[in-house]
């Protein structure tokens, strides 16, 4: 298969896998571009290839990845200036066209209130990303900490985290969003980021907590440790750069599955609330209109499911690569 | 096998009781239980007053969440906003969305499993990259688009089935909406099966089973499927309680009045008993199923026994 160009294009789409990046990583590209396309070569002296190099070199030969990373490119950019691709402002409604169908400068028609369907799914996919992001940081970082503190110090902490995430299991997650989000009445996407981090992060906690344990037992740890280490300086060089890696991969994968469970919430009509434009209002919105005007339906929900298909797709990726044993 | 089921159940407990107040806490302390109850304007203040003391909301919180579980134990669940009695409601609702739950999962055990089985087999072929591909789509896909598009597509346009779904709730009107709610798990049951199966086609025990000269559906039907399901089984059972909490969605594209609809109701109108009684239920068949899955591992895994 055709490896994707180097230059700025593969930069950019390596900066959206978000993370897994690393800074020793940018030298093995370098001498790799000279190697063009050859075997695998051991580094170069004393440098012995790192789990995260041999992820790199499988990626960018992996098609799933460079498509779904390039889907994510463009995802963040109309995200950061949607004004790029889309010129109109989503609020902008005009009642006497509505339910039309696409005319030009309007590709994807009107919906039922005479607003722009293509603006207000450009729109809707900002909403979407910055949803996905936020709240994928959030449980990120809240999930590790606990989660990686508990696995290493263990004891009564320990426990009590794993009670807890036992808890926080036992709610299913939509049912917990209508619950929790149909008391707020704020129309920014906060509730719902805030929401998503406080029963998303026990998943992550849990992932964390058992890598900790495993790369504990490690003798490299134990010789830090014998060595007279302190703590600190064990869990940030010794244990968490190597216990990363599951962490990263669920994040990924959950990022996408934040983005759908955001429209299921807003189609529900307890996440975001009009005035904020998302793709779950929208489709839900359009779905009393679905015999005569299937274009409003159809136009947000392809959307939102590329958008939901390209992160988890990324994910699936960046799964395969640095997990070994899936090989 | 009798102290292991004891710590589990002692070990539910906490569980149970954490889950029960975190609900309990967000619809009683965040939103306000006494506003559902004067239809669309607001409680004047002396009537919310007197309601508040009427149903104990003076009280302190710990101390109506101990209340409350002392009557759930003894059976009672509230009433609901309009008067009826919360397990009446149940009593409609439950059978419909078991109905429901079960269709699914004969589903997810029937196209599931034997996909996953087709394409373990056959790993790396076209038919087993064209069918992890669909899973993968039909996992990213919203299971609320996925329910508009099949309602448009076979209700609306097609007209094979009805795209509403009556009061009866018949096993074959719940054809549609059973395949809309179980996608999701059968694209992973489909993933989980097809990993085991190819796991386990490269095992001792089936070199042997071919070596000995049985016919290939044999090894695959008594040897392979044997021990590959073991997993799947884990799976499909945890997933009975998520399917019963996740068909709000499910329940509300197709209109059927089950559990997803009643809590759905609960929450538009305010009916701060109903949400509660019907999540505590949720939450309750939940750690159940997780339990029975636990015990059944033991049953199809005889290298695992539990002290």
């Amino acid at each position: 298969m055709p490896e994707p160009p180097y230059g700025p294009d593969a930069a950019v789409s390596e900066a959206g896998a978000g993370g897994a990046t690393d800074l020793a990583l940018d030298e093995g590209q370098a001498r790799e571009e000279g190697s063009g396309g050859g075997p695998p070569d051991p580094g170069p002296a004393g440098r012995p290839r790192s789990l995260w190099s041999d992820a790199r070199r499988d990626l960018r030969r992996n098609p799933v990845f460079v498509v779904s990373g390039l889907v994510i490119v463009f995802l963040v950019v109309i995200s950061l200036w949607p004004s790029l691709i889309a010129s109109g402002n989503p609020l902008h409604c005009d009642l006497g066209k509505a339910q039309e169908g696409s005319r030009p400068g309007h590709p994807f028609g009107f919906d039922g209130q005479g607003c722009d369907v293509y603006t207000r799914t450009v729109y809707g996919a900002r909403t979407s990303v910055t949803v996905g992001v936020c709240s994928t940081l959030g449980v990120a970082l809240l999930g590790s900490v606990l989660g990686g503190l508990a696995g290493f110090f263990g004891g009564g902490w320990d426990a009590l985290l794993s009670r807890i995430t036992d808890v926080f299991f036992g709610i299913p997650v939509v049912l917990g969003g209508l619950v929790f989000l149909s008391v707020v009445t704020s129309t920014t996407v906060w509730p719902v980021i805030g929401f998503i981090v406080l029963l998303g992060w026990p998943q992550i906690a849990r992932i964390a907590r058992g890598s900790v344990i495993t790369v504990q037992q490690n003798d490299y740890v134990q010789a830090a440790r014998a060595l007279g280490a302190s703590n600190s300086r064990m869990l940030l060089r010794h244990v968490a750069p190597n216990a990363v890696a599951p962490v990263i991969v669920v994040a990924t994968i959950a990022l996408g599955t934040y983005i759908s469970l955001e429209a299921t919430l807003s189609f529900l009509g307890v996440g975001l609330r009009p005035p904020a434009v998302s793709m779950g209002i929208d489709i839900s919105a359009a779905s009393s209109y679905v015999r005569n005007a299937p274009h409003m339906l159809l136009w947000p929900a392809g959307a939102l499911a590329v958008t939901v298909l390209a992160f988890i797709m990324l994910g699936d990726a960046v799964r395969d690569a640095l997990d070994p044993k899936l090989r | 096998m009798g102290r292991y089921v004891s710590r589990r159940l002692l070990q539910m407990i906490p569980v149970f009781f954490g889950t029960t107040l975190l609900i309990f806490l967000m619809v009683n302390v965040m939103g306000d239980p006494v506003a559902g109850l004067c239809g669309d304007r607001r409680c004047d203040p002396a009537t919310a007053a007197r309601l508040r003391v009427e149903f104990g909301l003076d009280q302190p919180v710990w101390q109506q969440y101990a209340t409350y579980m002392g009557n759930v134990f003894t059976g009672d669940f509230g009433t609901a906003f309009n008067g009826q009695k919360v397990t009446e409601l149940m009593g409609t609702a439950f059978p419909v969305t078991v109905r429901l739950a079960v269709v699914a999962v004969v589903f997810e055990v029937v196209i599931g499993i034997s996909l996953g089985v087709l394409t373990g087999l056959r790993r790396g072929r076209p038919a087993d990259t064209g069918v992890l591909l669909v899973t993968l789509v039909v996992v990213s896909v919203p299971t609320f688009v996925t329910g508009l598009l099949l309602q448009l597509l076979l209700g609306v346009k097609w007209g094979i089935v009805a795209p509403a779904v009556s009061s009866m709730a018949t096993v074959d009107e719940l054809l549609v909406p059973g395949l809309v709610l179980a996608s999701v798990s059968l694209a992973y049951v489909t993933r989980l099966t097809r990993t085991s199966v190819a796991e386990n086609a490269r095992a001792d025990y089936v070199r042997t089973a071919v070596a000995k000269g049985l016919p290939r559906r044999r090894v695959v039907s008594r040897h392979l499927l044997r021990n590959s399901l073991i997993p799947v089984v884990t799976f499909i059972g945890t997933d009975v309680g998520a399917l019963m909490g996740g068909a709000i969605v499910t329940e509300r594209i197709f209109n059927i009045h089950g559990v997803g609809f009643q809590l759905y109701q609960g929450i538009v109108r305010q009916s701060s008993q109903t949400v509660v009684g019907f999540v505590t239920v949720l939450v309750l068949v939940f750690l159940l199923a997780n339990l029975i899955v636990d015990l059944l591992y033991a049953v199809l895994d005889p290298r695992i026994r539990y002290a």
